[in-house]
């Protein structure tokens, strides 16, 4: 085990935790730069990747860093992308002022459902933001003057600076940058006073009042950059998907987002990019078994004869077949995973670290979860 | 008026299993409203597919469903008790995920109706014409809730019921079998599902995503307080009230987001809800 000594407040206030940390992503970030060349054919698959990171990172701060819980983050993804998209078409305004613009009337929308949120707790609150999602959806629908109702509105490519970002390549580096960006605006916010206020609200509304932590304020500045972040992944996202309906912001995009971070790990903006990583490649990966796993099964089959081995073939590619497997597969993992790993990938990963940097000293003992009784929130 | 208080009925009727689960065990049930799906899918499945008749079918559809219902606290749900209201959230959505899965792999996605005694007849009451379908809603509604009432109050296990929701310690050391009684109020609660779910079926059809009716559901808890059985009720009815004349009177599309409306509404001007049990926690 390493121990680092910090011997300067410098140090204390880097970003890095040390030297060796920076050069890991210094590596990753030629490494991202380098991906095109390397796999081009999965380019558009790493922009929703990209994409979807943004928008784990705005639902970490809310719900990992703030303990919000927000079912309703979808709603914000659409409320960007429908603003970015009006802006730079029907108002003919520049592609950036759209995004500017996305983020605002977002973080507007944002402070909206927040203001009713200090009067709630825990679940309330998701209920509330569910509540919000499904009439910001109806909204969508209805106001057929600005977002084309049912019909959907058409996106055109993006246009920055008067350069032409179309191609697969060059908006692959759009989105890095925009994510780039983000990361470091959340990772900076996150460290100074407002992100330890955000992380003091979560784990004790009282004892950060009594700190002096103005929970309405705190609360609300939570909510309007989060849903600020999720306005820019809507502007992008418009471009990524290439043409909007209201029937792609429902809730269940709100729960993948939620599975996002539950998945990656809640409390780590690692976590927000491990779940990005695993919710836009799952469906390629469900695709991918789709086609491999009967010739598995009939392959295991086989040996109690060749018809078996056909039937059970015909059977197990009949059932993967079946539409309504994967919103039930993603329900499973996200079950298994607060079940079993309730810390999510990054949690699992600290985990394999600690092993090794510990080795012969590692006891499961640290990351026992304790017993605990019903914490009741109905005390007078 | 009558549909709008039946529909309400229903409402109150999911909203019902979500409060008993919530005063029990504090935690929130996201998939309520697919216990109710597949309630109505099983009643179905015995009614069209084995030839069994209604009453039978409904017995059975909501013992099948209590019992699943039993067995989905005493496996799952159960680990999560003290855990943060996040991850029983998450939980119980990953769950209604799984449910509508299988549901559409086990019945597939069509669209079904369930045929009951009720269909396609009407009574003519004081000059009203009354279709048996919403009347047996409301009589259902009525029943059910005598009967749980009567049940939480005379019977020994509804006591033990009561004080184990009330303080689990202190039932525990009282001699409380807590956490059977806990899957006991899970067993109840998916059995009105299961109910509410067939009383359902008739007026609406049966697909895989009836389950989406529990989020009026929550409208109805919430606007009757979280923790209140006959808020639940009076909130179910007031909302279905309110989705009937907004129907009526606001211009289209106000029908569907009426009650999301109110829970808004509701949540922001008076959280504890109407009749509201639930104080801020104080250290």
């Amino acid at each position: 085990m390493r121990f680092i000594f910090k011997t300067s407040y410098v140090q204390d206030l880097g970003i890095f935790r040390d030297g060796v940390q920076r050069n890991w992503y210094v590596a990753l970030f030629f490494g991202m730069l380098a991906l095109p060349l390397l796999i081009p054919a999965y380019l558009v698959d790493m922009s929703l990747v990209f994409i979807y990171g943004l928008c784990g990172l705005s639902l970490m701060v809310l719900a990992g860093y703030t303990g919000l819980v927000s079912l309703g983050h979808a709603a914000f993804l659409g409320i960007g992308a429908y603003t970015h998209v009006y802006a730079v078409h029907d108002l003919g305004l520049p592609w950036i002022v759209g995004v500017a613009l996305a983020c605002v009337v977002t973080a507007i929308s944002g402070v909206l459902v927040g203001l009713p949120a200090l009067r709630m707790t825990g679940v309330y609150l998701s209920i509330a933001t569910l509540a919000f999602a499904l009439i910001i959806q109806e909204v969508l629908t209805r106001w057929e003057h600005v977002t084309g109702g049912l019909k959907g509105k058409p996106v055109d490519k993006p246009v920055v600076f008067g350069l032409y970002l179309g191609g697969d390549v060059a908006f692959y580096f759009l989105c890095l940058a925009f994510l780039i960006a983000g990361t470091w605006l959340t990772g900076n916010l996150l460290r100074a006073p407002t992100g330890r206020a955000w992380v003091a609200i979560r784990d004790s509304e009282i004892a950060a009042q009594s700190m002096g932590v103005n929970l309405a304020v705190y609360k609300t500045s939570a909510f309007a950059y989060s849903a600020a972040l999720m306005g820019a992944a809507g502007a992008l996202f418009a471009h990524k998907i290439g043409f909007l309906a209201p029937d792609i912001f429902t809730v269940l995009l709100s729960i993948q987002f939620l599975l996002m971070v539950v998945v990656g790990g809640l409390g780590s903006l690692h976590g927000a990019f491990f779940g990005a990583v695993f919710v836009a490649l799952l469906p390629v990966a469900i695709s991918q078994a789709r086609d491999l796993v009967p010739v598995w099964a009939g392959t295991l089959a086989s040996p109690f004869g060749k018809s078996a081995g056909s039937a059970v073939f015909l059977a197990v590619d009949q059932f993967v077949k079946k539409p309504g497997l994967e919103p039930g597969l993603f329900g499973l993992i996200l079950v298994l995973f607060i079940l079993f790993e309730p810390l999510g990938i990054y949690g699992r990963w600290r985990k394999i670290q600690l092993y090794f940097s510990t080795f012969p000293l590692y006891k499961r003992a640290t990351f026992r979860r304790q017993k605990a009784y019903m914490r009741s929130e109905r005390l007078r | 008026m009558l549909n709008g208080l039946a529909v309400g009925c229903i409402y109150g009727l999911v909203a019902l299993g979500f409060v008993l689960i919530y005063k029990a065990t504090e935690l929130v049930n996201f998939a309520q409203g697919d216990l109710l799906m597949l309630g109505a899918f099983t009643c179905y499945m015995f009614v069209v597919w084995y030839g069994v008749g209604y009453w039978t079918a409904l017995a059975l559809a909501v013992a099948l469903v209590g019992v699943f219902g039993a067995a989905l606290d005493a496996t799952i749900l159960r680990r999560v008790i003290g855990q943060p209201q996040f991850s029983v959230v998450m939980l119980t959505i990953g769950l209604g995920a799984i449910f509508r899965s299988f549901a559409s792999i086990a019945w597939g996605s069509e669209i079904y109706t369930l045929p009951t005694p009720f269909s396609a007849r009407a009574t003519r009451l004081a000059g009203v014409t009354v279709s048996h379908e919403y009347l047996s809603i409301i009589v259902g509604t009525v029943l059910l809730c005598a009967l749980l009432y009567a049940f939480f109050t005379f019977t020994r296990v509804g006591l033990a019921m009561q004080a184990a929701s009330q303080n689990q310690l202190a039932a525990y050391y009282m001699g409380i079998p807590v956490k059977l009684m806990f899957s006991l109020i899970w067993a109840i609660s998916a059995g009105v599902a299961a109910i509410a779910g067939v009383l359902l079926a008739p007026v609406s059809l049966i697909d895989i995503n009836l389950g989406f009716i529990g989020l009026k559901a929550f409208a109805a808890a919430v606007l009757g307080g979280f923790g209140s059985i006959p808020g639940a009720l009076v909130g179910g009815i007031t909302i279905g009230l309110i989705e009937l004349f907004s129907g009526a009177y606001l211009p289209q599309g106000f029908k569907d987001v009426a009650a999301y409306v109110v829970l808004l509404v509701v949540l922001a001007v008076r959280p504890q809800g109407i009749f509201g049990s639930i104080a801020r926690k104080k250290v």
